[in-house]
């Protein structure tokens, strides 16, 4: 990792995901306005020194829901990776190590979970199981576990004949051993970088959820919340539209550039300019 | 090539079966009585069994799922709970303006990513490429929603050169209904776009360093042409299935986008069956959706054997 700094896709990206955690972290400590309290009087105010970003139509202030809105987009894009690497690895793994029937049968379970279009079903799953963080969560994290089951089925495809391999066989060790001890090390980083991606997507999906009323409800701050609250309000107060979409486009885009860089760095063969 | 097609063939309908079935049991499991719903809460404990009976609600969950999915097979999806009429002529009615913006989104995203990772790929590592790849990279962020708020905003709003949402029918003439759906097509297509374009760019670079390609411009084939004629041929292998995958989004995509411009598509009509638990125009129009991503992806799979001329050969 030593190369890593000098990668500029992953610094930016780094820098970039490491303020909005630090923005998300902050807004329990501090925010510029509380944001549970209206002020009729200040609503729609466009951006200024004391409101930045501007105030929404119950006078709130922008930039302090943002703030408290990266809580909830984190939260739900990393429980959702969460889930979908801690089924969706084990099953890839397994598939690698027997192979055969088992590979099978959970290729095709993953060919069909690919054939519903994610967001659709994750609508389907918030809409008739309520609304709400925890079903988002489910919702995007089912769709996660196929990623991850892929990815680390075909890591470790790639691993199994090699003759590290062999020799730990030949030490006695058996599947279970081997792929906890040597295949999952060496898929790790594979995983960390679809790990990223899989993140970034999560924000989206989540955005797009909680625009559509299927995500965290209010009085929780959320930023695709916030746009469908903006929709109407366009002509009056455009900045209620334009800020949150832009902290949902910067943050999903640090983390694109995070996980290029990452796969750069940890690839070399993948690397732009050699 | 026929025992893979065979082959083929039988993974795609063993996964629409399955498909249904969980689509069938899911729905099963909702809370509430579809019956129930209908009749509303003052409806009598017999009057709500009779028609339990009629929709064949009473019947072993079996014979239910083999009713509907035998309909399914003769395109007859039963009556919507909500607009009591049969599903199929909402779907029609809808797919109409979904197909055609379905269809303009992934043109346009084809015809912005196809010459801009051309481009990149011929210009590899020099200012252009890194112009146009920070540009997918910023692509593939933007929420298409949000994207789409920015184009009413600036379009519909600021320059009052398209409607802000709605749609006038087909029945106004072609030009209004294409203008309708103009915005909404640039908003889907934008983020696929980005992505498409970064996948032409890698794939064509691959391609670019190949023997052959050295071969034709030693030979002295204008670079113009080797890059049209051999380089963009045999780039299209990952490109085609990219845009085979793109279509799920497309289609999913439609339901945010067609609620952001209150378009009367298929995108909406689920989105408000959901909320409506109008169960049956659910499954029925999730069931096309899947079955058009599955048939998407068999055709994708199909045509690499044109693409690729390799492929036939292998059974």
């Amino acid at each position: 990792m030593s190369g890593a700094f000098s990668n500029r896709s992953f610094v930016t990206g780094f820098l970039i995901t490491l303020a909005v955690a630090a923005m998300a972290l902050a807004s329990y400590a501090w925010t510029p306005y509380d944001v549970t309290r209206l002020v009729i009087s200040d609503k729609t105010q466009a951006p200024s020194l004391a409101h930045w970003f501007g105030t929404d139509h119950f006078g709130r202030d922008i930039l302090s829901m943002i703030m408290i809105g990266a809580r909830n987009s984190i939260a739900v894009a990393l429980v959702a990776v969460g889930i979908g690497m801690g089924i969706g690895v084990p099953l890839g793994l397994w598939a690698a190590a027997r192979g055969g029937f088992v590979d099978e049968v959970l290729m095709r379970l993953n060919d069909l979970v690919f054939a519903f279009p994610a967001l659709l079903s994750a609508i389907m799953i918030t809409a008739i199981f309520g609304p709400g963080a925890v079903n988002a969560i489910i919702a995007i994290g089912i769709f996660n576990i196929p990623v991850f089951a892929r990815v680390a089925r075909a890591g470790g495809l790639a691993i199994w004949p090699r003759e590290f391999i062999l020799a730990a066989r030949a030490a006695g060790k058996g599947s279970a051993q081997i792929t906890l001890e040597h295949i999952l090390p060496n898929i790790a980083t594979l995983l960390l970088v679809q790990g990223t991606i899989q993140f970034a997507l999560g924000i989206l999906a989540e955005a797009g959820l909680s625009y559509l009323g299927l995500g965290a409800q209010p009085p929780m701050p959320s930023w695709g919340r916030m746009l469908f609250e903006a929709q109407t309000r366009m002509v009056i107060a455009p900045w209620m539209a334009i800020f949150p979409g832009m902290a949902i486009v910067v943050t999903v885009l640090g983390l694109n550039l995070l996980g290029d860089g990452l796969a750069d760095i940890l690839d070399p063969k993948s690397r732009r300019r050699a | 090539m026929t025992a893979y097609l065979a082959k083929r063939l039988a993974v795609a309908a063993a996964t629409l079966v399955l498909a249904s079935i969980v689509v069938f049991a899911v729905l099963e499991i909702v809370p509430g009585d579809p019956a129930r719903l209908m009749l509303g809460m003052n409806a009598s404990a017999q009057q709500v069994d009779l028609l339990r009976d009629q929709m064949g609600l009473n019947a072993p969950v079996i014979i239910h799922y083999l009713h509907w999915a035998g309909g399914l097979l003769t395109l007859d999806f039963g009556r919507s709970y909500t607009y009591s009429v049969p599903v199929i002529d909402l779907v029609a009615e809808r797919a109409i303006v979904s197909l055609p913006l379905a269809l303009m989104a992934l043109l346009l995203a084809t015809a912005i990513a196809l010459p801009v990772g051309l481009y990149s790929a011929s210009r590899r590592g020099q200012a252009g490429d890194t112009i146009s790849m920070g540009a997918a990279q910023l692509g593939v962020a933007i929420p298409n929603f949000w994207f789409a708020l920015m184009l009413i905003y600036l379009f519909a709003v600021w320059l009052k050169l398209v409607p802000a949402g709605g749609f006038p029918g087909w029945g106004a003439g072609l030009w209004p209904g294409l203008k309708a759906l103009l915005l909404p097509a640039i908003a889907l297509a934008l983020p696929q776009a980005a992505i498409l374009a970064r996948v032409a760019r890698s794939a064509l670079v691959e391609v670019l360093s190949e023997e052959y390609i050295r071969t034709a411009r030693a030979k002295g084939m204008p670079r113009r042409a080797v890059l049209w004629r051999h380089a963009l041929r045999n780039a299209m292998i990952p490109v085609v299935t990219i845009m085979g995958l793109q279509f799920s989004f497309l289609l999913a995509g439609t339901i945010i986008i067609e609620n952001v411009f209150y378009l009367p598509g298929l995108g909406r009509l689920v989105f408000q069956a959901i909320t409506q638990r109008d169960l049956v125009v659910v499954e029925s129009v999730v069931m096309l959706l899947v079955a058009s991503v599955i048939v998407v992806n068999l055709l994708v799979d199909l045509s690499y054997a044109i693409v690729d001329p390799r492929l036939r050969g292998r059974s």
